[in-house]
């Protein structure tokens, strides 16, 4: 049991010209959770198919549980669980069908009438493949992926297109596994869902990584550039409260209505923030201090421009 | 958070199922789908019926009588081409498309077993065509030769195995809308000029040279011989048979992608 989940080492792969994937590295140890995080088109899915085995590398190294999945694919495959992007069923089987017959390929599986209970599908077993909303087949594709008892499951983009209940099951399902020593390397954009499962977060933009670590170490990097978010009737002057802060502290209002305070925020500044707003005669909403979020390393990291 | 899972639930226990049951639950899924399938039923069951009844009492083309004897056996090799070659290729092409394949590779069944089950399942789906076949023959008449049953058998899982091979390469290499359309236009091709409704021996001297080489050809041509005549059918019927089959099988491993 001492050989990660995942070892991956100077990554490369490229479809023609294109690289997709130019020297990424990472480690999932046992246990844990890892989500590769990027925008559309960063490589993420082609770094998780190349450990998946299903597709070859051009370069660098990959263990998947002491296995190279480009050689050892049918030794790997019993192993670990699969969920890929955009699922993957026959437009006209049963879901219940579906999930049996996954079931058959494993030699301990999970009852698949519980598995389908939990994900909220009971309803749904009969119902055509092709018949079930986006969120249902996803819940059906990650049953598949987890009714083996897999020691390591890959999850591609595992919330896309379910609504926040559903979202917030596969959270906990998540967090289940990995209390249960299941290993999980999963992709996702949504910073939210990085940081709320992950033990590590390895960003990655135009195929390389950007950064890595734990989601707290990640957002400590600017540890002196906290921030003091309120909410407030929009357009109020605030001469006056830069003028009662500390020096070196910012005000600024990214958006009608919500102000942000950046620099050192110690109580000073939150009372400094307080009494400005009551001069001003209305009241802070949603006053919030906190350090920089995951989602404010990742634009940072990777621009805020919207990619064509 | 974890209230919902008691702890232990997901503890891994990984490993392959069994082989047999692998094989038997995909096969069994394979063929309810195909028989669920109402273009698929056209295709494998209600054209093959229409022409063995329509060959049978409508006298369009010359045949030796009783009619329903010579037809039998060409309906029998074109239901086995309708069920393993187009309709399988066109299954597979669209189970890539929809990303099927990918998700049984995705699992412990391994590749063998990913086309195994596909063969058992046409061959599943064959025997039901047959069977109904040769139902709707007997009423009208056919009365087969009993020493040829054996060949027959032998031939019909020759013929499968040799179209769903050629349904695969076929399926696994193109596009899914390209198949649909080849995997028709081939079996069109092959119903008309490929031996099948029109016996290879009626056709001109050159094109039937090189007609009696097509698998559409020798499966009506050794099932002809064994049931009309009760003969054991010409060693070369099982050569072309097993050379088109294995050389579409060598072929398709290259070929087949997942996706």
């Amino acid at each position: 049991m001492s050989v990660p989940a995942v070892e991956v080492s100077d990554l490369a792969k490229s479809y023609g010209s294109t690289l997709a994937v130019d020297g990424i590295g990472f480690t999932v140890e046992r246990g844990s959770v890892l989500a590769l995080l990027g925008p559309n088109g960063a490589g993420k899915t082609t770094s998780i198919e190349i450990c998946e085995g299903f597709l070859r590398r051009d370069g660098g190294s990959v263990r998947v549980l002491g296995l190279d999945p480009a050689t050892d694919g049918e030794k790997l495959r019993p192993r670990i669980g699969v969920m890929p992007q955009g699922g993957g069923a026959y437009p006209g089987v049963r879901v219940d069908e579906m999930l049996t017959l996954v079931a058959a390929c494993a030699a301990n599986p999970l009852d698949p009438a519980w598995l389908l209970d939990i994900l909220g599908l009971a309803g749904a077993t009969r119902t055509p493949y092709k018949r079930l909303s986006g969120g249902q087949q996803q819940r059906l594709s990650l049953a598949c992926a987890l009714i083996g008892r897999p020691e390591l499951v890959f999850l591609d983009e595992p919330t896309a297109g379910m609504d926040p209940q559903a979202r917030r099951l596969v959270w906990e399902l998540v967090a289940a596994l990995r209390a249960d020593g299941v290993s999980v390397l999963l992709t996702t954009h949504l910073m939210e869902e990085a940081e709320a499962l992950a033990d590590q977060v390895v960003i990655i933009d135009h195929g390389r990584v950007v950064a890595q670590g734990s989601p707290r170490e990640l957002t400590e990097q600017g540890e002196d550039e906290q921030h003091l978010k309120f909410r407030a009737k929009s357009g109020l002057d605030t001469t006056l409260l830069l003028t009662a802060l500390p020096q070196g502290c910012r005000v600024s209002e990214p958006m009608a209505g919500h102000y942000l305070v950046t620099g050192t925020v110690d109580p000073q500044v939150v009372s400094a923030v307080t009494s400005w707003c009551a001069q001003q005669g209305v009241l802070a909403q949603e006053l919030q201090v906190g350090r920089r979020s995951l989602e404010d390393v990742f634009l940072d990291l990777t621009g805020r421009e919207l990619r064509s | 958070m974890t209230a919902r899972f008691e702890a232990g639930t997901f503890t891994p226990a990984p490993g392959a199922g069994k082989p047999l049951r692998m094989l038997l639950t995909h096969a069994r899924t394979e063929a309810m789908l195909t028989l669920r399938n109402g273009e698929q039923v056209l295709l494998t069951v209600l054209i093959p019926l229409a022409l063995l009844v329509g060959l049978s009492v409508l006298k369009i083309i010359d045949m030796p009588e009783p009619r329903v004897d010579s037809v039998t056996p060409r309906i029998f090799a074109l239901a086995v081409m309708s069920s393993a070659f187009t309709g399988q290729a066109i299954a597979l092409g669209f189970d890539r498309r929809y990303g099927v394949l990918k998700r049984l590779a995705a699992t412990a069944l391994p590749r063998w077993l990913l086309v195994a089950g596909r063969v058992l399942a046409a061959l599943g789906v064959v025997v039901l065509q047959l069977v109904l076949l040769a139902l709707t023959a007997a009423l009208l008449g056919w009365s087969p030769s009993p020493s040829g049953l054996v060949w027959t058998v032998l031939l019909v899982v020759l013929g499968t195995v040799a179209f769903g091979a050629l349904g695969v390469l076929l399926g696994g290499a193109l596009k899914a809308e390209v198949v649909l359309a080849l995997a028709n236009i081939v079996w069109f091709v092959l119903l008309l000029a490929g031996g099948i409704i029109v016996a290879a021996d009626s056709l001109p001297e050159g094109m039937a040279t090189v007609v009696r080489l097509l698998p559409s050809a020798a499966l009506t041509e050794g099932l002809t011989t064994a049931l009309v005549d009760g003969r054991v059918p010409d060693w070369s019927v099982f050569a072309i048979l097993a050379g088109w089959g294995g050389g579409a099988a060598l072929l398709a491993t290259r070929t087949t992608k997942l996706v």
